[in-house]
C-alpha cells in the first residue's frame, strides 16, 4: 500500500468537458500520478460507490467535484465526498454556478421532462421516468429528479472554487503544481473559500481589443454582423459580450477570435448577481433618451436570461424562476 | 432594562420606533414593534428598544443621546419617517453623544409603511421586517467623516433677466464679486420688453432700468453680455467656467454709446428678438434705448460689410474710432464658488397651432408682439393698431392658454397669462375703447391684489367667455362677419357654440423651457424635469437649490413664474450663495463612489454615465477614477459597473445584502419559496 495522498474526481450534472480538460494538461498528469494515488475517478478507473463509502472519513486529500446537483444521486455523492475529503474543490462552472444545466431552473420539472421525452424523439408515448420499477430480478430505482439544479456549495461546504467551462488546462496545471508544492511544504494553501485558477479582475483585462466610451444604438448577434472589426471592443460593435462582468483567467480566448465572451469563468470577484450586473451595465450604455427607442433597442436582445445568466442562474440571487419551484 | 450577557465583539444596538403623532401609530403597532425588536433581534445585538411619540423632538433625541452614553450603544436604528427629512437630525443626536452619525440608520416606516398600507397587522409585520433589515445593515455601517471643501467667494450668475439681475445685485451689495453672463447684447430679459406690469400697472421700464443701471455700474459686478458659458469644470466651491464672448465689433473701451453708428447705419432689418418681429433695427444696434451696457453690437449676419465686403459707414462716422471689424471670439476663464442659473424661458410658438392662424391671418398677434405694441418706446409708440399700422381695432379677442394646459402642446399652466391677458384687456379698453373678449378656460388670479384686478376688469365692461377657442378664421359665414376675424369657441357656461367676429386677436402664448435648456442643464450638471424645466432640490422646502451642490436656479428657468416670484427666487438664491460664502467652507456628505483600481479592467462602461462629470479615465493605465469632490454619491456608476469594481461608501454590497437578508428573514412566510427538493 502506497503512502501517497489520495486524489478523487467526480462528475455530477455535467457534460464531461471538465474531465477532458484535466486530461488535457498533458504530461503534467504524470505529476499527478507521481504525487497522488487516484482513489476514485469514474471516468478514468473502475470503482463503486460502496468503495468510497468504505473509505475512512477525510482519507482523500483532494477531490475535484464537477457538475451541478440535479438529482438525489448527485446530492448523495456530494455529501459522501465531502465527508471523505480534506479539500473539496468545486471544479468548473456546473459545480460552481450551475452552468447551462442550471438554465432548467427557469422551467418546472414537467416542462423539463416534456422537453426531454416528448420533443426530442418522434415517440409520443408520454413516457416519464419512474423512480421505482418492478422487474423479475427485483426493484429498480432511479434517483429523485430535484425541482431545481443547485450548485455544490448550496448542498455541502466547499473549500475552493475553480471556475470555467471548462477550466483552462494551464490553470488546472498551475493549481496542481500549487497543491504539490503545498504537499512538499514549499507553499501554503490560499484561504478557504478562495477562487483558484483564475484572476481577480475581468476578461477585459486580458482582452487586447481597443475600448472607447460606449454608446450602443443596436444589439446584433454574430450572424447579423457583416464584418467584425478585428481590433474594436465587441460590445461597442453591438455584440453582447459578457467580458466586462466575467472573471479573468481564460486569456480572453473568445474575444480574441471575434466571438463574444459568454461568461463561462463566472462573476468577477465583487459581483453579487452576475446577470443583474450585466443587465444594468449594458442598459446603461444604450445611446438614447427616448423610452420607446430604448425598448426597441432592447428588443434586439434575444433570450436575455440565456444570454446574461447562461452560466450563473443557479447561483444567482433568485436561484430559479417561480415557475420552476411552484 | 436588563443588562444581560452581551458578547464583547457584538455591536450594541439601540432601536427607536417613532409614533409620529398618529401618522405611524394609527397604522403600525409601534409598541409591539419596539418590544419585538429587542426580543427577536437581541441575538443581533439589539440591547435597547423604545417607542416614543415624536422621536425628532428634543426629548426624543435626548433619549437616544442618553442611551448612547449610559448603555454604550455602538449603533442606532431609528424607525420613523424618510431619511430625507430627519437623517441629519438623528445623525446630529448621535454625534452629540459621541457616536459617529453614520452609525445611525433610518428605517422609513411612515412613507414606506403607514402611509401606504391600511391593514394594521400586515403593516406592523412589514415594519418589523424593515427594522430587522435596518439592524442587519447598521451592523455593517462604518463611521464616515464629512468632506470639507473651501468656497471661492466669487459667483457666476447666468442670465441677465430680472431674476439674474436681482441675484447679482444682492450678492454684489454684500461685497462679493459676481460675473453676470448674458447671451444678448443687453441685460433686462423679457421684462425689458413690457410696457406695464400687472396688477399695479406700473411701468416696467421705470422699475427695471434702475436695477439694470445699478448692475451695470456696480463695482462688484462684471457684466459679460453678448456672451455664453461654454464649459464648466470643477465642483462646489471651486468651479472653473469658460465663457465665450462673441465679437461685438465695437471697442467698449472707446465707445461712448453716442448712437451715431446706429443712426447712420443704412441696413434696416426686422428685429425678431426684442421687437418680436414687429419693428426694425439696424445692423449695428442696441436692443433698446436703455440697454445696459450702452455699447452696440454689429450683427455679422445682416451687416452689409460682412455680407458684401463694403460699407463701413459706422466705422467712418464713429467719432471715437470704436468700430473694430477685426474682433474675433474670445474666451474668458473665471473661478467661482457658486453658480446661479437664471436663464429664463422661451415663449410658445403660436404657429404650432395652425387653426389659430398666426403668421397667416395678419391681425392675429402674439402676446409678445402686443407687449411691444403697447410699449411707448415700441414700434408703434404705444398705439394699439392693426397690422397695417394705422387702423384702430373696434373689437379685440384675447385668447388665453395658447400652448398651455393643452395636452397637444404643454400640460402645464404658464401662470402669467391670465394676469397679462387682463392687463392687455385693460390697455385695449383704455387706449382704443374697443370691445374686448377674453376667451379663457379658468381664470387663475391667485396672489396678492390679482383677483382685485380681475374684478376691476369685470367692472370696466370687458367680456369673458369661458371656453377654449377652436378656430380663428377669416372665412365669413354669417352676416356681420365679412372682413373680420371670427373666433369660434364653445361657451361652456351657456353650453353653445359662439362665433365672435373681431378686428384683432391676441394670443396669450405660454411659457416654455428654453429650447436649449437640456443642453444647459447638462453643461452645469443639473437635471430637467420631463417637461424641460430645471429641477429644484425640493419642490417646497428647497426651491432654488439643485441636486448638484453649488448650482442654484432662479426665475422662470425653474418653471413658469411672474416677476415678483422671479425676484424673490433671485434673492433666495443669492441668500443661499451668501450663506455659503460667509461660512467659507462646506461640509459634504461623504457618500462617494470609489473605484478599486485592481478590479477595474477599463471596460469604460461607466465613462459616460456620470451626471456630474466626476469620472476620469486614465488611458495609460486603462483604469477609471472618480473625483470625490465632483461625485455626489448618486450611485449610477456603482450600479453600472459590470465588474463590481465601483463601490459607494455607505452603500457597500455587504450593507445592502445584509439589509435584504434582514428584511426577508422576517418577511411574511408566504412571500418566500422553500427551495428544498421535493
Amino acid at each position: 500500500m502506497s503512502e501517497k495522498p489520495k486524489f478523487a474526481m467526480y462528475w455530477a450534472a455535467s457534460c464531461g468537458g471538465c474531465e477532458i480538460a484535466v486530461l488535457n494538461i498533458g504530461e503534467k498528469i504524470l505529476d499527478v500520478d507521481a504525487n497522488f494515488d487516484v482513489a476514485f475517478w469514474p471516468v478514468a478507473m473502475d470503482a463503486k460507490y460502496k468503495d468510497v463509502e468504505e473509505m475512512p472519513d477525510k482519507s482523500i486529500l483532494l477531490t475535484l467535484f464537477n457538475g451541478g446537483i440535479r438529482n438525489e444521486e448527485n446530492a448523495h455523492m456530494a455529501k459522501l465526498l465531502r465527508q471523505k475529503s480534506q479539500i473539496l474543490v468545486s471544479f468548473g462552472s456546473c459545480a460552481t454556478e450551475g452552468c447551462v444545466p442550471g438554465l432548467a431552473n427557469l422551467s418546472s420539472r414537467e416542462e423539463v421532462f416534456a422537453a426531454a421525452y416528448d420533443s426530442i424523439t418522434s415517440d409520443t408515448l408520454g413516457i416519464r421516468p419512474q423512480y421505482s420499477y418492478e422487474v423479475p430480478e427485483g426493484t429498480l430505482t432511479l434517483p429523485i429528479f430535484n425541482t431545481i439544479v443547485r450548485t455544490l456549495d448550496q448542498v455541502v461546504d466547499v473549500d475552493y472554487y475553480m471556475p470555467g467551462c471548462p477550466p483552462e488546462s494551464h490553470q488546472i496545471g498551475a493549481v496542481i503544481d500549487l497543491v504539490i508544492q503545498v504537499l512538499h511544504g514549499q507553499a501554503e494553501l490560499p484561504p478557504k473559500g478562495s477562487v483558484i485558477g483564475a484572476g481577480g479582475s475581468t476578461v477585459c483585462d486580458e482582452c487586447g481589443r481597443i475600448r472607447n466610451v460606449k454608446k450602443i444604438t443596436k444589439f446584433r448577434r454574430l450572424h447579423e454582423v457583416a464584418e467584425i472589426d478585428p481590433v474594436l471592443c465587441l460590445l461597442e460593435q453591438g455584440i453582447l459580450c459578457n467580458g466586462p462582468a466575467t472573471r479573468d483567467g481564460c486569456g480572453a480566448l473568445c474575444p480574441a477570435v471575434g466571438a463574444p465572451c459568454a461568461g463561462c469563468y463566472g462573476p468577477a470577484q465583487d459581483v453579487v448577481d452576475y446577470g443583474a450586473r450585466l443587465m444594468t451595465a449594458v442598459s446603461s450604455v444604450i445611446d438614447s433618451n427616448d423610452p420607446k427607442e430604448i425598448d426597441r433597442i432592447l428588443d434586439d436582445i434575444v433570450d436575455p436570461a440565456g444570454t446574461f445568466y447562461r452560466f450563473n442562474l443557479a447561483h444567482s440571487l433568485l436561484h430559479a424562476s417561480k415557475t420552476a419551484v411552484s | 432594562m436588563s443588562q444581560d450577557t452581551h458578547a464583547e465583539d457584538k455591536e450594541r444596538i439601540g432601536v427607536y420606533v417613532c409614533h409620529c403623532g398618529s401618522n405611524i401609530s394609527a397604522t403600525v403597532d409601534v409598541e409591539d414593534v419596539a418590544v419585538w425588536s429587542k426580543d427577536a433581534l437581541g441575538e443581533d445585538g439589539v440591547v435597547v428598544s423604545r417607542d416614543y411619540k415624536f422621536m425628532c423632538s428634543s426629548l426624543g433625541q435626548e433619549l437616544i443621546e442618553r442611551d448612547i452614553q449610559e448603555q454604550g450603544l455602538t449603533r442606532v436604528v431609528v424607525a420613523a419617517c424618510s431619511p430625507h427629512l430627519h437623517e441629519q437630525t438623528f445623525r446630529g443626536a448621535c454625534n452629540r453623544a459621541g457616536l459617529n452619525g453614520y452609525l445611525c440608520e433610518m428605517v422609513s416606516i411612515r412613507e414606506q409603511v403607514s402611509w401606504v398600507h391600511t391593514d394594521k397587522v400586515a403593516a406592523t409585520a412589514k415594519a418589523k421586517a424593515m427594522v430587522a433589515g435596518g439592524v442587519e445593515r447598521v451592523i455593517k455601517n462604518e463611521p464616515l467623516e464629512p468632506l470639507h471643501v473651501p468656497i471661492h467667494e466669487h459667483t457666476l450668475v447666468v442670465g441677465g433677466g430680472i431674476a439674474g439681475i436681482q441675484a447679482a445685485l444682492e450678492i454684489a451689495d454684500s461685497g462679493n464679486k459676481v460675473y453676470l453672463v448674458e447671451r444678448e447684447a443687453s441685460i433686462g430679459g423679457h421684462m425689458a420688453q413690457f410696457d406695464k406690469t400687472f396688477p399695479t400697472l406700473d411701468c416696467a421700464a421705470c422699475i427695471l432700468t434702475p436695477k439694470m443701471v445699478t448692475a451695470g455700474n456696480h463695482p462688484n459686478i462684471e457684466l459679460l453680455t453678448w456672451s455664453e458659458v461654454e464649459r464648466v469644470d470643477g465642483y462646489v466651491g471651486n468651479f472653473t467656467v469658460t465663457i465665450k464672448q462673441k465679437p461685438r465689433y465695437v471697442d467698449t473701451d472707446l465707445c461712448t454709446g453716442c448712437g451715431i453708428c446706429w443712426e447712420k447705419c443704412p441696413k434696416k432689418v426686422v428685429d425678431e428678438v426684442f421687437e418680436a418681429g414687429l419693428g426694425y433695427r439696424t445692423a449695428v444696434y442696441t436692443p433698446f434705448a436703455q440697454a445696459v451696457p450702452k455699447y452696440p453690437v454689429i450683427d455679422p449676419d445682416t451687416c452689409t460689410y460682412f455680407l458684401r465686403g463694403k460699407c463701413r459707414a459706422c466705422e467712418k462716422l464713429c467719432p471715437t474710432d470704436a468700430i473694430d471689424f477685426s474682433q474675433t471670439v474670445t474666451y474668458k476663464t473665471v473661478t467661482v464658488g457658486n453658480i446661479i442659473l437664471a436663464t429664463g424661458f422661451d415663449t410658445f410658438d403660436a404657429r404650432r397651432i395652425p387653426q389659430y392662424g398666426y403668421g397667416r391671418l395678419a391681425n392675429v398677434f402674439t402676446s409678445v408682439e402686443f407687449e411691444r405694441m403697447c410699449n411707448a418706446a415700441g414700434p408703434t409708440n404705444g398705439d394699439i393698431v392693426m397690422r397695417d399700422g394705422v387702423s384702430k381695432p373696434e373689437s379685440v379677442a384675447i385668447v388665453h392658454c395658447v400652448g398651455s394646459r393643452d395636452r397637444n402642446y404643454n400640460n402645464h399652466c404658464s401662470v402669467i397669462c391670465c394676469m397679462s391677458s387682463l392687463k392687455f384687456a385693460h390697455l385695449v379698453k383704455e387706449r382704443t375703447g374697443a370691445r374686448v373678449y377674453n376667451f379663457y378656460i379658468d381664470m387663475r388670479t391667485a396672489y396678492k391684489d390679482y383677483d382685485e384686478f380681475y374684478q376691476r376688469l369685470l367692472e370696466e365692461g370687458n367680456l369673458f367667455i369661458r371656453g377654449r377657442v377652436a378656430e380663428i378664421t377669416d372665412a365669413a359665414r354669417l352676416p356681420g362677419e365679412e372682413g373680420k376675424l371670427i373666433v369660434q369657441a364653445e361657451d361652456t357656461l351657456v353650453g353653445k357654440q359662439r362665433r365672435v367676429p373681431v378686428d384683432m386677436v391676441v394670443l396669450a402664448v405660454g411659457l416654455e423651457p428654453r429650447h436649449d435648456a437640456a443642453e444647459v442643464a447638462h453643461k452645469f450638471g443639473i437635471s430637467c424635469s420631463s417637461n424641460g424645466w430645471f429641477i429644484e432640490k425640493h419642490p417646497k422646502l428647497d426651491p432654488v437649490a439643485t441636486m448638484t451642490e453649488g448650482i442654484y436656479v432662479a426665475g422662470a428657468a425653474q418653471g413658469p413664474k411672474d416677476i415678483p416670484s422671479s425676484v424673490a427666487q433671485g434673492s433666495a438664491a443669492a441668500a443661499r450663495v451668501l450663506s455659503r460664502i460667509n461660512k467659507g467652507e462646506i461640509e459634504l456628505e461623504p457618500v462617494r463612489a470609489t473605484v478599486d483600481a485592481q478590479k477595474c479592467s477599463g471596460c469604460r462602461i461607466c465613462n459616460d454615465l456620470c451626471p456630474f462629470g466626476a469620472i476620469i479615465f486614465h488611458e495609460d493605465l486603462m483604469v477609471t477614477e472618480i473625483n470625490h469632490a465632483l461625485c455626489q454619491g448618486c450611485g449610477t456608476c456603482v450600479a453600472a459597473c459590470p465588474a463590481g469594481a465601483i463601490s459607494g461608501s455607505g452603500f457597500s454590497n455587504e450593507q445592502v445584502m445584509s439589509q435584504i437578508e434582514g428584511l426577508l428573514a422576517f418577511s411574511l412566510p408566504n412571500n418566500l419559496i422553500e427551495l428544498v427538493p421535493a
